[in-house]
C-alpha cells in the first residue's frame, strides 16, 4: 500500500482554496480554462513554492488568490477562504479592507510594477494612504518615516527614498517593489517570479532577502516561479502545476529523490551541476496542451514517457505519493491505489 | 560558409557618460578593459559573467555594432573595427547574431516565411523564389517541421522555444561562419532549453559553425562550449577549458558565480 501521507501542517490554514477555476474570455465564443478546480490549503507562516511552465496558469492562480485579476481573466467558479472570510465572492470597499493585513503581490518586473514618474517614496505614500484605517493620517514626514523602516527591512539605504525607478538596478527596484508588499503588513504575500529578469548573482540576493524576511515576519509566502532549482531551495512544500492543475504537492526536500509525477521527474531532469564530470541536460517533448480543448484524460499524457491507456481517458486526481500527493494513474497503481478500468469507463 | 578565425585582441570599450564628476570632467565607464581571446572554426567559447560585466558589449564589437576605443577585432583576414557601410554589410553575412529575447527580435507584423526571406534576399541577394524554397530548408534545420505549416506563421502563434529557433533560423540564413548568442536560452522554460542547446551544438558539429556563446548561466555555458572567459567589471578574471574552470575555479567570482546556481540536487549532495 501507499506510505503513509506526511501529517500535515500543524498550524491552522491561512487560506484555503477550494475548486478554482479561472477562465480567459478574449472574444466572444473563446473560452480558454487556465486554472481548473484547484484546490489549496496555505498554512500560516508556511513558505510555499508553485512551479509550471508559461502559461500552465501559475501566475493566473496567484492573481486569482490575491482578487487581483482582470478581465478578460475572471473567477468562474469554487471558494477562496482567506482567515475565515470568503474572499471569492467580495468587491470594493470590503476586498480593499482586506488587503490591509491581509494578502499582497509581488511582481515579476519591478519596472512594470512601479510607476515611472514617481520616486520611491511616493510610492510607499500612496499605499499607505489608500489603505489607511479610518482616522489614521499619513502625512509626509510619517510616510518618509515609514518607507525608510520599510526600505531598510529589503536592505536598501534611505537615500533610496529620492528616486525614480529608472535610477535603479533590477535587483533594486525588486527590493523596492518588496518593500512596498511589506507596507501594510500582509499576513500573505504571493511572489510571482520575483528573481526572474535578474542575474544569477543579484537572484541569489534577492531570494536570500526574501527568505530572511519571510522567517522573521512569519509571513506565508507563495513563491511562484518557473525555475524549480530556485523553488527547491527556499521553499518547505512545492506545489507543481500542469495545464491549468496541481499534479504534484511535496514537501521540498522529498522532491529531489523518491517518486514522483512524470512531468515533475522531467522538470528535474532539466537541471545539472555545472560542475560534474558529465553533463546531460534533459528537456521535454512537445509542447502544453491548447487550453481552449475540453480533452478528456491527463493533460501530460501526450508528452509523458509512462503513458497507459487509461491516462488518456481519465483525468486523474492527486492521491498520496510518498510523502506528498501526485496526480498521475501510472504512480497510483505502482503504489498499489486502485485505478479506473478503461474499457468500464468507456 | 567561410572556415575562419576570428581573433579579438586587448579589446578595450571607454564610454563617456553625459553626467560630469566632482572634478568637472565626464564621468568614463570602462565596460570593457583589455580583453584578449580567439575562436577556431568550428570552435565554441563562452563568456560568462553577471549583469554589467561587459559580456554584452564584447558580443556588439564582435558583430560590428560597437568600434572598440581600442585593440582590434579581426575574422580571417578582416579588420572588423574598420568596416563601414557595405564591408560591414558583407561581414554580417560571416558573422550572425542570436540574441536573448525572441518576443523582441522579431516583428510582430511579419510571418516567420517572410522574415526568413529578408536576409536571403538583402544579404545573399536569391530571388523570391529560391529563397522561399531556403526557407524550408532552414525551418527543417532548426527543427521547425513540418516547414509548410510554420512559414506563414506570425510570432505570436508560436511558443518562446519555437521562437527561438526561428531567430536562430535566420542568424543560419546566410550560412555564417560564426554565431554570437547573447543569452539565447535565459527567456525560454528550462524544459525547452536544452532542445534549443542542443540545436546549436547540432549546428556546429554539421556546419562547422564557430560559437560566441554568452550567458550569466554556468550550465548552459557547460553544455555549449568548450573554452570559457569569466569576466567581471569587464575584465577576464578566469580563463580556461570549460570543464576545468567550472570544476576547479581558481578565481573567487567564479565560485560565487557557481554557488549561485538554481540546483535542484545541491542540498542532496553536499
Amino acid at each position: 500500500m501507499s506510505a503513509p501521507v506526511e501529517s500535515p501542517r500543524q498550524a491552522p490554514p491561512l487560506l484555503t482554496a477550494r475548486g478554482v477555476d479561472v477562465v480567459y474570455e478574449p472574444a466572444r465564443g473563446v473560452r480558454i480554462w487556465s486554472v481548473r478546480g484547484v484546490d489549496l490549503d496555505l498554512a500560516q507562516g508556511e513558505f510555499v513554492g508553485l512551479v509550471g511552465e508559461s502559461g500552465c496558469g501559475k501566475s493566473t492562480l496567484g492573481f486569482a488568490l490575491t482578487r487581483l485579476l482582470r478581465p478578460p481573466a475572471r473567477l468562474d467558479g469554487g471558494s477562496i477562504e482567506f482567515d475565515g472570510t470568503d474572499i471569492a465572492t467580495l468587491t470594493g470597499e470590503a476586498l480593499r479592507r482586506q488587503r490591509r493585513g491581509g494578502f499582497a503581490l509581488v511582481l515579476q518586473s519591478g519596472m512594470n510594477a512601479l510607476n515611472p514618474v514617481r520616486t520611491v517614496e511616493h510610492h510607499v505614500r500612496d499605499v499607505l494612504r489608500a489603505h489607511a484605517r479610518p482616522g489614521e493620517r499619513w502625512d509626509r514626514p510619517a510616510a518618509r518615516e515609514r518607507a525608510r523602516e520599510l526600505l531598510a527591512m529589503v536592505e536598501l539605504d534611505a537615500d533610496v527614498l529620492g528616486r525614480y525607478p529608472h535610477e535603479l538596478s533590477g535587483g533594486m527596484r525588486q527590493r523596492v517593489s518588496i518593500a512596498l508588499a511589506l507596507a501594510l503588513e500582509p499576513r500573505l504575500i504571493v511572489f510571482d517570479e520575483p528573481t526572474t529578469a535578474l542575474d544569477v548573482l543579484v537572484q541569489k540576493a534577492v531570494m536570500g532577502t526574501i527568505a530572511r524576511l519571510q522567517a522573521e515576519r512569519g509571513f506565508t509566502a507563495l513563491l511562484i516561479s518557473h525555475d524549480l532549482g530556485t523553488v527547491l531551495e527556499a521553499t518547505q512544500r512545492t506545489l507543481v502545476m500542469y495545464a491549468g492543475r496541481i499534479v504534484e504537492d511535496s514537501p521540498s526536500d522529498a522532491l529531489r529523490t523518491g517518486s514522483h509525477h512524470p512531468y515533475t521527474e522531467a522538470l528535474l531532469a532539466c537541471y545539472a551541476d555545472p560542475r560534474a564530470d558529465e553533463v546531460t541536460l534533459g528537456g521535454i517533448p512537445g509542447s502544453p496542451p491548447d487550453l481552449s480543448l475540453d480533452d478528456p484524460g491527463c493533460p501530460f499524457a501526450p508528452r509523458c514517457a509512462y503513458v497507459q491507456d487509461v491516462c488518456r481517458v481519465v483525468d486523474p486526481e492527486l492521491t498520496p505519493l510518498g510523502r506528498g500527493r501526485a496526480a498521475c494513474h501510472v504512480r497510483a497503481a505502482e503504489a498499489g491505489l486502485p485505478v479506473p478500468e478503461v474499457e468500464r469507463v468507456r | 560558409m567561410s572556415a575562419e578565425p576570428l581573433v579579438v585582441q586587448d579589446v578595450t570599450k571607454v564610454f563617456t557618460s553625459r553626467r560630469r564628476g566632482r572634478d568637472g570632467r565626464r564621468l568614463r565607464v570602462h565596460a570593457v578593459d583589455g580583453v584578449s581571446f580567439e575562436i577556431a572554426p568550428g570552435a565554441a567559447v563562452g563568456l560568462v559573467g553577471a549583469s554589467g560585466s561587459g559580456k554584452s558589449t564584447i558580443a556588439a564589437m564582435v558583430t560590428g555594432a560597437l568600434r572598440p576605443t581600442s585593440g582590434s577585432v579581426r575574422f580571417g583576414g578582416v579588420d572588423v573595427t574598420a568596416l563601414r557601410g557595405n564591408g560591414l554589410r558583407g561581414y554580417h553575412r560571416d558573422v550572425q547574431m542570436v540574441f536573448q529575447d525572441p518576443y523582441g527580435a522579431l516583428n510582430p507584423l511579419h510571418t516567420v516565411g517572410y522574415t526568413l526571406t529578408r536576409p536571403l534576399e538583402n544579404l545573399l541577394g536569391l530571388s523570391a523564389a529560391d529563397a522561399a524554397a531556403r526557407v524550408d530548408e532552414l525551418l527543417e534545420t532548426v527543427g521547425l517541421t513540418p516547414a509548410r505549416q510554420f512559414a506563414p506563421k506570425l510570432p505570436h502563434q508560436l511558443s518562446g522555444g519555437q521562437r527561438q529557433r526561428v531567430v536562430i533560423a535566420r542568424a543560419l540564413a546566410c550560412e555564417p561562419g560564426l554565431i554570437v548568442a547573447d543569452e539565447p536560452v535565459s527567456m525560454l522554460d528550462v524544459s525547452l532549453r536544452s532542445g534549443v542547446l542542443r540545436l546549436l551544438a547540432r549546428l556546429r558539429e554539421e556546419h562547422g559553425l564557430s560559437l560566441l556563446y554568452i550567458t550569466h548561466d554556468l550550465l548552459s555555458a557547460r553544455v555549449v562550449t568548450d573554452e570559457i572567459l569569466v569576466l567581471s567589471g569587464g575584465k577576464v578574471v578566469e580563463r580556461g577549458v570549460t570543464k576545468e574552470v567550472l570544476q576547479h575555479p581558481r578565481d573567487p567570482y567564479t565560485e560565487r558565480l557557481l554557488d549561485a546556481v538554481p540546483n535542484p540536487y545541491a542540498e542532496a549532495e553536499t
